[in-house]
């Protein structure tokens, strides 16, 4: 088998067709393969969240990153994107959709793209990933201890708003991952973002971890769980085994 | 979490960091995943100069415990001055 994988910072058009930075991570074997856009949370385009890319990679997946912060600093360091972004407020919902649609655009014109998409995020990144599945059409969205999909809108953000409510809006099947002690969701917001997408009829399976927090996934952080996190990559495995194949 | 809490204000100072001194005129506070600390979440603060660049910052982050502590210690420093040396 021809494992080779090639990662790499790209650029390509975003929303409103700005020319966005993203990390992407690509196996170089022509097989056709589906893609999946991972969405970094809010401090930013990280090491950890690349540490991802390249994990998509190497199971199979084109992988693409976009770094939501580029217009906020072109060229600073990320951590200091991350800081000036902070400062300005974040980015706005649709800003988002519309770089997560270019990283989508960017991925199925790879010439070893099946042209399905997979959409994963963490912490905020997860609520992106929830608001993918209402606004884009994607194959497979992967939410991870997504806050604020159940809430309310912090006043700093007021663009923040909470999705539950749009459940019956969601246009791919979900795979949730949550930890039980977390507070932010809460098992109780879990338990009504699970109802909504159950009442709509909506394709979506949960797992939800004991001993498990916020962050479970993040190896460089307190918060990592390995039970969890490992049970978790392998859902994410099969998620998307099933979803993005073909 | 990500947390969303963050307040920004004008400041009047300077701050130093490896490259040297820099008058700030900008705060952030907020409390969120750190970059560096090992910790789940921390306070952050960054003291900015925006007319200098993204980079013109010096970013600080500790624990919840920490920040208190600090904090305590500043305005307890500050109701300490002898009267006339400070307006604030």
């Amino acid at each position: 088998m021809y494992d080779a994988t090639l990662a790499e910072t790209v650029y390509f058009a975003g929303n409103n067709g700005d020319q966005i930075e993203g990390y992407l991570a690509r196996p170089l074997d022509p097989t056709p393969r589906g893609g999946v856009v991972v969405i970094h949370h809010f401090p930013g385009y990280d090491r950890e969240t690349k540490e991802h890319v390249r994990r998509f990679a190497a199971m199979g997946y084109n992988a693409l990153c976009p770094n939501l912060y580029t217009r906020v600093a072109p060229g600073a360091s990320a951590e200091d994107q991350a800081a000036a972004a902070r400062a300005q407020g974040g980015s706005p919902d649709p800003q988002v959709v519309g770089d997560v649609a270019g990283a989508r655009t960017y991925l199925q014109a790879l010439s070893n793209s099946n042209g399905k998409i997979g959409v994963i995020g963490h912490c905020s990144g997860g609520r992106h990933t929830f608001l993918m599945s209402l606004e884009l059409p994607i194959d497979a969205a992967v939410v991870c201890y997504g806050g604020l999909i159940v809430g309310e809108t912090p006043p700093q953000m007021p663009t923040m708003v909470p999705l539950v409510d749009r459940a019956g809006e969601v246009k791919s099947p979900i795979l949730g991952l949550f930890g039980n002690d977390d507070k932010f969701p809460t098992p109780e917001q879990v338990d009504i973002i699970d109802k909504a997408l159950t009442n709509e009829g909506k394709e979506h399976e949960f797992h939800r971890y004991d001993g498990a927090g916020h962050a479970f996934f993040s190896v460089d952080r307190p918060a990592y769980r390995v039970e969890a996190a490992v049970d978790g990559w392998q859902r994410i495995s099969e998620f998307y085994g099933r979803h993005l194949a073909g | 979490m990500c947390t969303y809490i963050t307040d920004t204000f004008e400041v009047s100072g300077s701050a130093k960091g490896p490259d040297g001194w820099i008058r700030v005129t900008d705060a952030s506070v907020y409390f969120d995943h750190p970059q560096h600390a090992f910790a789940d979440h921390t306070l952050n603060i960054d003291l900015r100069r925006p007319a200098d660049g993204p980079a013109a910052r010096v970013a600080i982050e500790l624990t919840a415990e920490s920040a208190r502590a600090l904090a305590t210690s500043i305005l307890a420093i500050l109701d300490q001055v002898p009267e006339g040396l400070v307006t604030a």
